[in-house]
Parts: structure tokens; C-alpha cells; sequence
């Protein structure tokens, strides 16, 4: 099998895809968070301070998404149509969030009544929200794995997807989120608003690590073949420890007043969830929870390898100018939100 | 044609004729802005400063929705299309993910400093922030239509696998990226997408100028956009004609349904006006016989293959539809030429400002581009039915099979309801932004009580 650094190339674009959805998760991360704590800022001067602190990097970490799904869907074609259709639905409903959401920030400003800008907040808020928890959602079936016959059909009914360990994902997902969007708020802001992310921060991050500890648990009763790896390679499971040392860290940091360092502590920590889930799916994309057979992995789902190849080239070429940006973007916008004309 | 294939038809073509209308304003918008932002940095007049900030706004309006629905559009293939993803994965995955690289990350990292970089950032970089996002916007243009145009003129590529399991595979990448549609169709779609901006400039200009308002900022948008409008309508006279070589040498059957030619190898004529009925296989309307045998082959008496020559699975069914966009399209395309070079014209005699009736046309002129930019769009993928790739995979076989009707018809009714009211909203906020105008800083160049007067050249 052709191989680039001795990684053969569906594995490489396992593991670039996944970088893609880790950084797609930090970056948008904390302003998906930073909109779904949007309506617990009461004055009308702390929210637009929030969304302004998001207000020029939203749309490119959205870029991330973007770039991810296309990767997916030209590395590993199969998964992009079977995840895609299968959930349709669930993607349906987080294209509209995306939809609302963009357009909450873009038009909430764009007048003083008061009645329209309660409207896009609670927009603003509910988008956030049904983002986060549908992606949880997704991501909370896919760790079960889902009803694909020996042929990669799906046989289950969409009713199926509502089940409490997904609903229990998806509600992680969003305490993270929320957690990581008001540490990302708390080094944007001063005064007031910053006094009540302070409580903000706080309770979150509690809620988080609840969330955290029930799917943890949860996870290793019920979906034991995510855990089966370090059966395998025990020395592996310095991740999870790593996973929760992070977490206490996040409290840690908090308590010690050092945001920065909490909010890259909450962004390790959804590299590492991420990371934790492509070791149990890896060499498989998409499990199957009622025939192995059905199990989609990277080598029968991937591209051609001279499509892969000149891809990854791409990736080489493209992927430092996309980090380039996103820093030269992330260093203009540097130090705290000072509201000015140009702000939303 | 079953329900899934139909809805699914539908709802492809509602989101991406709706999510069309903005990308080529943003496109054209961009290039203008570059231009009046260079011009500010060059002679320091604030009222092209004035008029960047202005045209920087809307644009923001313009790309904000553009993205949204952008976004729609790639996760459609995989949830509505997911036989297709699978089919073209190599290849049209590809350039899809290029466009993510290379051209969306561009314009979405410096559109932030485009929109709230004033203060920040130097002129300088500020200017070279619009200048990327413009760049972005072009390259991410050319992906698009890299990738439709495979879809239209497959090259590069073999086949694997059979029935269900088939696909194809990339064998020659800038043979895939550089197939014979390409740059002509790519050509084509960014000189619409000048004309669909500067039109706009040219329009919210036309309507200062006639309410007495912002006439300095009017003019010399006005003039700007004139240029780009001028030399873009007659650049698109000749991308347009290859791009009709193309579809003759490569796409018989579209061809023959833009000009309702069925006669299975005889002279075709062209026609100006027309209407096709596609049952009695008749074209009826004012035409120049023999004119299409004499446009592909400088000889009225050449024969063109005409629908009968295909084999009736392969041929387009809406043939009267194909043939009216098509006919619309060029009809506003000369029209559009006409309507530049009289203007020009007429600033050249200095007299075009004063005209109104010509300022009153230009008020509503932001419809021709956007109108001949749909409906060529819509001549090119309906004239490419049944093929969802031509000649390799048909439309019907394209579909997800794990989707059900009632969930289409459910996302379809839901996208109708939300891009309803997302375009009365931007139409809205649109017209509330033009209302609003430009803002005048104080400036010591000039009595701010000039700049209400209107000032003719």
C-alpha cells in the first residue's frame, strides 16, 4: 500500500480529518459556547461586549467546518454519503441552526428596536444550542454505532437516534462548549460582564465535569468497544488520565484565577475527547452496532490513492496558511472587546 | 421520476438558485471595492474613503448570507445525494476541499478585518485585507465551477467498480481540474458575477443621482462601476460564444435543446425569439435559418445533430425551458452591452448624469445581471439532464438511499419558509442600508454643504 512517512494515506487522512474536527471544535467551540451562555447577559451594552468578542473569527472557524466535511467527502466519499443520509434529519435541522445563527449576528445590529434585538438574541441562543447538542447528538450515535446491514444500508428508524446515551452526549457536548466559550469570554471582557462570566466559569465548568464523569461511565457499561483498545495497548491509557487531569486542571485554573491557561485547558480537553473517540473507531469510520460486517473502515471508504495523494499535498501546502490566518487573525483582534462603530 | 428524486430535485435547485443570487454580488462587489479603496489610498480623497466603508457594509450583508447557504449547499450532496458523493468523491470531493483550503479560508479570515479592521490595522493592510477576500471569492469561484464543470465535461478520470459500486476515479488531476469546459464556463460565471456587482454599485448610484443625494459618492461609484460594467459585458460576448463551442463539440444534446434543433442531422437555424413544442417536435419564432450551422461551422447548410439523434433516454426533457433561459440570457446580454457603451457615450459628452430617463433604467438594471446569471445557470444544469454526470451517471440513480420522501418534503418545506423570509429581510435591510447612504466624515478638502448639491461634471 503506497505510504507517505511510512503512514498509509487513508491514515493519514484519519488523522488529518480529525485534526480538522478538533480544530473545527475548539475554534468554533467557544462561540458556539459563547452564544448558547448569550441570554444569561442581561444588559444590552454585555451582549453586544459577547458577540463582538466573537464577532470577527466566528465565520472563520467556521471555515474549519467547511474544510473538514469537504476533506471527508473527498477522502472518504462512502462515510460522507452514509453519515450525511442516514442523519439526515439531525443535519437538516443543524443547517437551519447554522443559517439562524449567521444571520442573528449579522442582523441583530443592523436596528435599535428593542423587540428585534431580544428576537436575534434568543435566535442567537437557541442556534448555539441546537448546534452543539445535534453535533453531540451525532457524535453520541456514532459511539454506539449505528444499524448498517452487511451492504452499508441503514436499517434502523430515525426515532432511534433520540436514545439516552446520545441525548447524554449531546448535553456534554454543549457544558463543554458553554465552559470553553466563557473562558474564551473571560479574556475578552472587563467589568461587569467579566464579574459574571467569573460565576459563569464556575458553574459551567462544575456542570461540565458532571457531564463528564455520567458519560464517562456511561460510556465504559454500555459502549465497552470504545474502550477495547487499551485491552490491546494499555499504555495507551495515559490519554484518559491525561483526559482528566485536564479537566481538574480547567477547576484548578479557574479557582486560580488563570483563565488563559483554563481556556487552553478546555481546548486540550476537546482535542482529547475527540481523540479518545478515533481511538476507538480506528482503522473504522462508521461502526455498526448489528453486523461487523457493516462497520465502514478508512481503507474500503477511501478516495483513490492519487486522489488521496495530491490531496495531501494540498493539505501540506494549504493547512500552514490556514493556521497562518487563523493567528494573524486571532493577533489582530488581540486584548480585551472595546466597543467602536464598526461593532456589531 | 419517483417522490425522492423529485423533491430532491427541487430542493437542490431551490437552495442553490437561491444561495446563487449572492456570490456573484459578493464577486462583483469585491473587485469594485478593491477599486475604491485602491483609489483612496492613491489620492487620499475621503470620498472614496467614504464610499469603501459605504460599499463595506453591504457587502458584509451580501457574504454573511452568501456563506449560510453556502454551507447548505455541501452538506446537500451527502444528505440528499449520497450515491452521487460516493460516485464523485475523488473528484469533485476534491475540488470542493481545495475550495475550502485555498479560497474560503481566505476571504473568511480577512473578511474580519475587512469588516472590523478599521482601527486596527494600517490602510495598507487593510487594503491588502480586501484585495485577499476579493482574491478568496475568485478562487473559490473557480473550484465551484472546476468541480460543476467535470460534472458537464468528464475528463481525467476512469471508472472502477460496476452498478452500485461504481466510481469514478481521478487518473490525471489537472486533466480532471482543466477539462475542456472549465476555463470558458469558469470565464463565463466570473464575468457574470462582475456584472451582477457593479450593476448593483451602478443601481443604488442611479438612484442618488436622481434623488439628489451623495452625488460626489454617486458619480464616482457610478463611473467606476461603469467601467467594469462596460468592459465585463463585452468580455462576456466572447466567453459566451466559446462557451457555446464547448457545449457543440461536447454536449450535442444540450445544444440542440438550447436552440429546439430536433431534425436528426439537418441545418439549424437560430432564433432570436421563440417557443418550443417539444411534443409535434416544432420551433416555432423569429430566426436566422441556418444561423446556428453557420455560428459552429461558418456554413448555414452544415448539418447539427438535433435531439433525434440521441437516443430518447438521453435527452433533456424540458426543451422549451432550456431553450428560453438560454434565449433570455443572451437577449440581456446584448442588451447589457448596449446599455454600457450608450452610457459611456454619454459620460464622454459629459452629459450622462443629467440624463434621468437613462438613470431611471439604471435603478432597475441590478435585475438583468441576476436574472441572465439564473437562467444561464439554469440552461446549463437542466440541458445536462438526465446526467447528473454527463454521460456516466444519470440524475435518477444519484440519490441517497437511506433518505425517505416525507423527510425531503419536510426539509424542502423548511428551507422554502426560512429563504422566504431570509430575502424579504435582506431586501429589508438592504434598502434600509441604501436609505441610510454613505457617512459624510467632516472633512477640511471640502464644504460639507457641496457635498448635498449636486455637482455635475
Amino acid at each position: 500500500m503506497d505510504t507517505v512517512l511510512g503512514i498509509d494515506l487513508p491514515t493519514w487522512w484519519f488523522l488529518l480529518i480529525g485534526a480538522l474536527i478538533s480544530g473545527y471544535g475548539i475554534l468554533d467551540g467557544f462561540d458556539l459556547g459563547a452564544g448558547a451562555l448569550h441570554l444569561f447577559f442581561r444588559k444590552e451594552e454585555s451582549r453586544r461586549i459577547a458577540l463582538n468578542a466573537i464577532g470577527p473569527v466566528w465565520d472563520g472557524n467556521e471555515v474549519w467546518l467547511v474544510i473538514g466535511a469537504g476533506s471527508l467527502f473527498a477522502a472518504f466519499p462512502l462515510v460522507y454519503g452514509t453519515i450525511l443520509s442516514v442523519f439526515y434529519l439531525p443535519f437538516i435541522l443543524f443547517l437551519v441552526a447554522i443559517i439562524f445563527r449567521a444571520i442573528s449576528i449579522e442582523f441583530r445590529s443592523k436596528e435599535k428596536m428593542k423587540w428585534w434585538r431580544k428576537l436575534w438574541d434568543i435566535s442567537f441562543c437557541l442556534s448555539s444550542i441546537a448546534i452543539s447538542m445535534l453535533l453531540g447528538l451525532i457524535l453520541g450515535n456514532l459511539i454506539q454505532g449505528i444499524p448498517l446491514n452487511a451492504n452499508h444500508e441503514f436499517v434502523g428508524r430515525l426515532r432511534d437516534f433520540f436514545n439516552p446515551y446520545a441525548l447524554l452526549v449531546a448535553i456534554t457536548v454543549l457544558s463543554l462548549f458553554m465552559m470553553h466559550g466563557a473562558m474564551y469570554l473571560i479574556m475578552k471582557t472587563e467589568d461587569r460582564i467579566f464579574a459574571r462570566l467569573t460565576i459563569i466559569a464556575n458553574n459551567t465548568s462544575k456542570f461540565f465535569i458532571l457531564c463528564f464523569m455520567a458519560t464517562s461511565l456511561a460510556t465504559l457499561i454500555y459502549v465497552p468497544h470504545m474502550t477495547a483498545i487499551f485491552k490491546d495497548y494499555p499504555e495507551l491509557f495515559v490519554l484518559p488520565i491525561g483526559a482528566v487531569l485536564i479537566v481538574l486542571n480547567i477547576r484548578r485554573s479557574i479557582e486560580k484565577r488563570q483563565y488563559r491557561r483554563g481556556f487552553v485547558s478546555s481546548s486540550v480537553t476537546t482535542a482529547l475527547l475527540l481523540i479518545l473517540f478515533a481511538m476507538g473507531l480506528y482503522p473504522n469510520l462508521v461502526l455498526s452496532n448489528i453486523d461487523p460486517r457493516g462497520h465502514i473502515s478508512i481503507y474500503e471508504a477511501a478516495s483513490s490513492d492519487g486522489s488521496l495523494r495530491t490531496m495531501l499535498l494540498f493539505a501540506f501546502i494549504g493547512m500552514p496558511l490556514v493556521g497562518m490566518y487563523t493567528v494573524f487573525m486571532f493577533w489582530t483582534f488581540r486584548g480585551k472587546v472595546k466597543l467602536e462603530e464598526h461593532s456589531y | 421520476m419517483d417522490n425522492v428524486e423529485l423533491l430532491s430535485r427541487i430542493q437542490f435547485a431551490f437552495t442553490i438558485a437561491f444561495h446563487y443570487i449572492y456570490p456573484p454580488l459578493s464577486i462583483g462587489l469585491g473587485v469594485c471595492l478593491v477599486v475604491m479603496e485602491g483609489l483612496y489610498l492613491k489620492t487620499k480623497n475621503k470620498v472614496y474613503e467614504e464610499l469603501t466603508r459605504f460599499w463595506v457594509k453591504i457587502f458584509a450583508l451580501i457574504f454573511g448570507i452568501g456563506v449560510a447557504t453556502g454551507i447548505v449547499m455541501e452538506f446537500e450532496f451527502g444528505t440528499n445525494w449520497a450515491t452521487y458523493s460516493r460516485y464523485v468523491g475523488d473528484i469533485f470531493g476534491s475540488a470542493l476541499a481545495a475550495e475550502g483550503i485555498f479560497a474560503f479560508a481566505l476571504e473568511s479570515a480577512f473578511l474580519g478585518i475587512l469588516l472590523f479592521g478599521w482601527n486596527k490595522v494600517s490602510p495598507r493592510v487593510h487594503f491588502m485585507a480586501t484585495v485577499l477576500v476579493a482574491l478568496g471569492s475568485i478562487f473559490s469561484a473557480l473550484w465551484i465551477v472546476v468541480a460543476n464543470s467535470w460534472q458537464q465535461t468528464p475528463s481525467g478520470y476512469r471508472i472502477e467498480g460496476k452498478g452500485m459500486h461504481a466510481r469514478a476515479i481521478v487518473t490525471d488531476f489537472w486533466a480532471m481540474v482543466f477539462n475542456p469546459s472549465s476555463i470558458e464556463r469558469y470565464s463565463h460565471v466570473l464575468i457574470g458575477a462582475l456584472l451582477a456587482g457593479s450593476f448593483l454599485v451602478l443601481s443604488v448610484s442611479a438612484w442618488y443621482i436622481l434623488k439628489k443625494q451623495y452625488i460626489l459618492h454617486a458619480q464616482a461609484a457610478f463611473r467606476i462601476a461603469l467601467w467594469v460594467a462596460a468592459v465585463s459585458s463585452l468580455a462576456q460576448l466572447f466567453t459566451g460564444s466559446k462557451s457555446a463551442e464547448v457545449v457543440t463539440k461536447y454536449q450535442p444534446a444540450k445544444l440542440a435543446a438550447m436552440e429546439g434543433h430536433f431534425d436528426k442531422l439537418a441545418p439549424a437555424d437560430m432564433y432570436l425569439v421563440g417557443w418550443v413544442n417539444a411534443k409535434e417536435q416544432k420551433t416555432t419564432g423569429i430566426k436566422i435559418p441556418g444561423g446556428l450551422s453557420f455560428l459552429v461551422h461558418q456554413d448555414s447548410k452544415a448539418p447539427i445533430p438535433g435531439l433525434n439523434s440521441i437516443r430518447p433516454e438521453d435527452r433533456p426533457t424540458a426543451v422549451n425551458f432550456v431553450f428560453q433561459t438560454y434565449h433570455l440570457m443572451v437577449a440581456i446580454g446584448i442588451t447589457l452591452i448596449g446599455l454600457t457603451l450608450f452610457s459611456l457615450f454619454m459620460l464622454y459628452r459629459k452629459k450622462l448624469f443629467e440624463t434621468r430617463w437613462l438613470m431611471g433604467i439604471f435603478v432597475f438594471s441590478v435585475l438583468l445581471p441576476q436574472i441572465a446569471n439564473q437562467v444561464g445557470w439554469y440552461t446549463a444544469e437542466v440541458g445536462r439532464q438526465p446526467w447528473v454526470v454527463y454521460g456516466l451517471l444519470r440524475t435518477s440513480n444519484a440519490l441517497s438511499q437511506a433518505v425517505k420522501a416525507e423527510h425531503v418534503l419536510a426539509s424542502l418545506i423548511l428551507f422554502t419558509f426560512i429563504y422566504m423570509m431570509l430575502f424579504g429581510l435582506f431586501l429589508y435591510l438592504l434598502n434600509k442600508k441604501i436609505q441610510h447612504g454613505p457617512d459624510v466624515i467632516d472633512s477640511d478638502q471640502e464644504e460639507p454643504s457641496s457635498r448635498m448639491n449636486p455637482v455635475f461634471n
